[in-house]
């Protein structure tokens, strides 16, 4: 499976993962190798076989309609790199990050 | 008493009913010999000697009024460093959660509290667990006693490097791929990966949710049981956790296994390069447990074949969704942005490792648009091929035997440089944790060729731990090598 | 003009519609689920997304959405799954929202709306149950995003039970669009299962819509619009859009597919500039919760807490209270508007109609000029039933009673009270009335013989003296037939 230098640009983007050059470049081929070995799977046909996402047979698990103490305004703070009036600080949101 | 750290976590219980050692002694005992060890071995990441003092002190006034909270209470453990500690710096090996101090407890470090385990402290590892050797650590490696040029296995390297060191008599460790019983093998330790969903997930920091299972490292089967007992069981904060309250396990480890039928798969030990070192004494261990009793069965796994690929796809996939969260915004590093992409990407591409950033690229490229089907959908079906191949050959077998590991303990640095041989390591551990099942390693002494300890893994159906301990047990009583002075170290 | 427009175009439009779940906890933690307060005082490790921890479902919230499901004749799902939505955002704890994908909790129902174009069934697509991000502040600038600072995070919002219900494009019109959001908020509040405050956010509506010339055989051109807040807002918005679409039609302009956000204050849709595979959410099913697959009877129990639907009691308040349109409108606008309603008809136990016409004429003048709802009024059902047993028992005139009713609304007191200390109270006492009667007589004897001799116009003029006498307390029908009796 190759992977091109676009692919990895895209990716990394989705990943908000700020890549140097460099690491692209390595990035490209080492995924290349690792979805070479991965197409070992891809020839398998398993249109019969049914997803597993769960490998244990729970159904149903839940929990009752209770509330229960939160942490406290410094707690829920207290690892926060940057705060301002009780809230999260953050750098400046450019509108098309928007979902 | 002298060689109190050697002693297993049972010895210890056993002392401290009998008033001749005090937690208190056993903790200091337990500070010295980090001080000893540590500086050659970089087992941990946080040492919380002040607690661990402390918390002896508590539970040998509990002693003293009859109050002990279990029979273990004041035998020391410390854990890998992604179980969540209040107050405790908890980093998952990674430079992006550095300086992090919880406001919450993970279930598994609760029951161990309240199990009155005083804490020694947090244990290096594979960042975010994702590794065979600890090499990925954020904070440098860890390395193995039994020869420090070596790594002593992964992800939970730390822990397996502490307990096979002396450092501690159990540790709490994390299994998603062999994270547990791969450095149990390494450095001839036991190991066990559970059944999915046996112990809590809560406050453990997520690689791959679907996979990942605490598991314990101990020097002897009976501690590794004693253990699971103290941790597993249902859960209300995880709904993955299964609904039921653990077995006895030591109530029956004794009953030997005459008349158990064990698979043996010499298909796959064939097809991915075991080293012979491992073969002869992984073969010398099946006629051990023929010779007590078993009946050896030749089974066939096709499915094993593909575990690798699947669980290279399941497992980046799951991280680069639970890794999202190290976003810059509530907790950990930040490097400043001018917006919060930037600030966000920066501060990922700085604050993760290479392996991490590979696996999480690996993942979302798995998961984006136009992929998921060759990819994460293929996966999953390979994981149903997996579970379906281990319900046809558990309806014939108790148990299945296979090496742990293809190899030994390897040195630093030479699988660094490819990714893909590294994976290779997890060839035989990998299809459990795609299955859910329980497995645990043993050792089986040392590999001819370099001296250096090889494991022995057994298989169980979901849920039977109790027929694996059993086995593992018999194999570990009969071998006669944990314990002794064979079986220890010379750091 | 509008008529020709209709003619020309035809308009195409599919809602989403998210609810707020009022359940006391939130969707994946126990924390409490509010409004206002000071931020990020309602957290906890799972809603702050702290490393290590874990969802657990929140049973209230699967019930409710498949009550809602039910409610919306949705078949529910034999096996239904979370899935992880992937995308950054720095109000979403997780980077991720638990929502649901290919296997929601309810699919495949219909509701069915009426106005004055008849009745409209709008298909369900599915209605899925998800958790509600943290929210932002925008600093500097003009307050608003793209010209802001920085930003400030709230995580208070963050895991509140979210349900999407999501149309088939079965909407052609900006009307049936408000008569589909009118009514699926009647239907959201008569289960209990929200407050559908819209203003505070607790129902918000997208759309999907396009326009194409008639008898085109190809859909136009699909816009999403979102922020929509309010029934009113809907309206607006898709009018704006749709006009839009019409005139790039007529204009022979090209439209783009796209995201429109559409702006409260200037009553516009604007272009939200989304980038070109920013949308890419690589959904896959969420590891940390596992499946669910509601047993018959679990279904059977939520199904028969459901009640009266909101279309059920319209047609029983024709039937048997014998109420209009326009009331029945208004007084099953909200369930509490008509559990009110039904109480106090229920306490008066005549014709429910006159309470409805006090309900409608009078009481909503009231509660209009003070801008609070009917069931915030100080006046309880049973005493606006009171009030309306009063009038009938002739102790107070209606115009009186209008008064009386003022006073009631602004102190909370009983009718006969108000009236009583208003010195309304009518002298409806025979026994005492008698005696004023019959001195009217003797002192205008004149107009009394006219009486007797047949005049009957000339009571009014004694009925007037009564009155004098009594300073307007005596009840004046009671004064009329005992005049009656006494000269004919």
């Amino acid at each position: 499976m190759d992977i091109d230098r676009a692919t990895v640009d895209h990716v990394a983007r989705l990943a908000r993962l700020d890549l140097s050059d460099e690491e692209r470049e390595r990035m490209t081929t080492e995924l290349g190798n690792i979805l070479e070995h991965a197409a070992k799977i891809q020839a398998l046909d398993l249109d019969e076989v049914e997803p597993t996402s769960h490998a244990i047979p729970i159904r149903n698990a839940m929990r009752p309609d209770e509330v229960r103490p939160s942490l406290t305004q410094k707690e829920a703070l207290s690892g926060a790199p940057e705060v301002e009036d009780g809230r999260f600080k953050v750098p400046r949101i450019l509108e098309d990050e928007t979902p | 008493m002298t060689d109190l750290h050697w002693r297993s976590a049972t010895e210890l219980a056993g002392l401290l009913a009998n008033g001749e050692v005090s937690a208190v002694e056993i903790a200091q005992a337990l500070i010295e010999r980090a001080d000893e060890v540590d500086g050659q071995l970089h087992a941990y990441l946080h040492r919380t000697d002040e607690r661990l003092l402390e918390d002896a002190r508590a539970s040998d006034e509990r002693r003293a009024s009859g109050q002990t909270r279990s029979r273990f209470d004041g035998v020391p453990t410390a854990h890998k460093d992604l179980f969540v500690t209040k107050g405790v710096p908890t980093t998952s090996g990674s430079r992006i959660l550095e300086g992090w101090l919880p406001t919450y407890d993970g279930t598994l470090v609760k029951r161990s509290a309240q199990a009155g385990l005083p804490l020694q402290g947090k244990l290096n590892m594979d960042e975010f667990a994702m590794g065979s050797s600890t090499e990925n650590s954020g904070y440098g490696p860890s390395r193995n006693p039994w020869n420090t040029k070596s790594v002593p296995g992964g992800s939970s390297g730390g822990s397996s490097a502490l307990v096979a060191a002396g450092g501690t008599p159990w540790s709490w460790g994390t299994d998603t791929g062999g994270s547990v019983r791969q450095p149990a093998s390494l450095c001839g330790l036991v190991g066990v990966k559970p059944t999915y969903g046996l112990v809590s997930r809560f406050g453990v920091v997520a690689f791959a949710s679907s996979l990942d299972q605490p598991g314990p490292l101990t020097r002897t089967v009976t501690d590794a049981a004693a253990f699971l007992q103290i941790a597993g069981g249902h859960d209300p904060m995880d709904s993955t956790s299964i609904p039921q309250a653990v077995p006895d396990y030591l109530g029956s480890i004794s009953g030997g296994i005459e008349g158990m039928r064990i698979g043996i798969v010499t298909e796959i030990e064939e097809a991915e390069g075991t080293q012979p070192g491992v073969k002869t004494r992984v073969g010398e261990a099946y006629r051990r447990l023929e010779k007590l009793g078993a009946e050896l069965v030749e089974v066939s796994l096709p499915s094993f074949e593909f575990g690798i690929s699947a669980y290279y796809l399941v497992a980046p996939a799951e991280c680069s969704s639970n890794l999202a969260r190290y976003d810059a915004v509530r907790y950990g590093l930040r490097v400043e942005g001018p917006d919060v992409v930037s600030m966000t990407s920066r501060t990922r591409d700085e604050g993760f490792g290479d392996e991490v950033k590979r696996r999480i690229m690996l993942g979302t490229y798995a998961l984006s648009a136009g992929y998921y089907d060759a990819y994460y959908g293929k996966a999953q079906r390979v994981r149903t091929l997996t579970i379906r191949d281990l319900e046809r050959v558990f309806t014939d077998v108790d148990l299945i035997a296979t090496p742990t590991s293809p190899s030994t303990a390897f040195e630093l640095g030479a699988k660094t440089a490819d990714p893909l041989s590294m994976y290779l390591n997890d060839v035989f551990t990998v299809p459990v944790n795609l299955a859910g099942n329980a497995a645990i390693s043993v050792p089986c002494g040392t590999s001819p060729d370099d001296e250096l300890p090889v494991g022995l893994q057994l298989i169980a159906k979901a849920l039977d731990e109790t027929t694996m301990f059993r086995a593992a047990y018999a194999f570990e009583q009969d071998l006669g090598w944990a314990g002794s002075e064979e079986g220890r170290p010379s750091l | 003009m509008s008529t020709t427009k209709e003619d020309l175009f035809e308009t195409t439009c599919g809602l989403e519609i998210h609810v707020e779940l009022a359940t006391a906890s939130k969707m994946f933690c126990g924390c409490k689920v509010d409004f206002g307060g000071e931020p990020n005082t309602r957290t906890c490790p799972v809603c702050l997304g702290l490393p290590g921890s874990l969802p657990v479902a929140n049973e209230k919230a699967v019930e409710y959405t498949m009550k809602i499901g039910l409610a919306l004749n949705c078949k529910i799902a034999e096996y239904s799954l979370f899935h992880r939505k992937n995308y950054f955002y720095p109000d979403m704890p997780k980077d991720y929202q638990i929502s649901q994908y290919d296997l929601p909790l309810c699919y495949a129902g219909h509701v069915d709306i009426a106005g004055d174009w008849g009745t409209t069934t709008v298909g369900i697509t599915r209605v899925h149950l998800e958790e509600d991000t943290g929210k932002s502040i925008h600093v500097g600038g003009s307050g608003r995003i793209h010209d802001s600072a920085y930003s400030l995070e709230d995580f208070n919002r963050a895991g509140t039970p979210l349900v999407e219900i999501v149309s088939e494009p079965d909407i052609h019109s900006v009307a049936e669009a408000r008569a589909f959001v009118s009514e699926l908020r009647i239907l959201l509040d008569s289960l209990g299962v929200s407050d559908v405050r819209m203003e505070e956010g607790s129902l918000r509506v997208d759309a999907n819509i396009s326009v194409r010339r008639r008898g085109e055989t190809e859909y136009g051109t699909k816009v999403e619009v979102k922020n929509m807040n309010s029934v009113r807002s809907v309206g607006r918005a898709l009018e704006y859009e749709e006009l839009r679409q019409r005139e790039a039609i007529e204009a022979g302009e090209q439209l783009v597919q796209e995201t429109r956000h559409f702006d409260e204050r200037t009553g516009t849709t604007s272009s939200g500039r989304t980038k070109e595979g920013s949308s890419d959410y690589r959904y896959f099913p969420e590891p940390d919760l596992v499946p669910f697959e509601p047993s018959a009877e679990w279904v059977d129990r939520v199904q028969s807490t459901l009640g009266e639907t909101p279309t059920d009691r319209r047609a029983r308040f024709a039937t048997e209270y014998g109420l209009g349109a326009k009331d029945i409108e208004v007084l099953t606008a909200t369930s509490a508007t008509a559990d009110w309603f039904e109480t106090a008809a229920k306490a008066y136990g005549g014709d429910a109609k006159k309470v409805a016409n006090w309900i409608m004429a009078d009481l909503y003048g009231l509660l209009n000029e003070a801008s609070i709802e009917l069931t915030e009024s100080k006046i309880a059902p049973d005493q606006l039933a009171g009030l309306v047993k009063l009038v009938d028992g002739k102790s107070i005139s209606g115009k009186q009673a209008k008064s009386v009713l003022a006073e009631m609304f602004s102190s909370g007191k009983d009718a006969d009270a108000v009236a009583k200390e208003k010195g309304l109270e009518q002298i409806s006492d025979t026994g005492a009335l008698e005696g004023i009667v019959d001195e009217v007589i003797s002192e205008h004897a004149e107009a009394a013989a006219k009486v007797r001799a047949g005049n009957l116009g000339t009571i009014g003029f004694l009925v007037g003296q009564v009155m004098k006498k009594t300073r307007g307390q005596a009840n004046p029908g009671l004064v009329n037939d005992l005049l009656r009796r006494k000269l004919t």
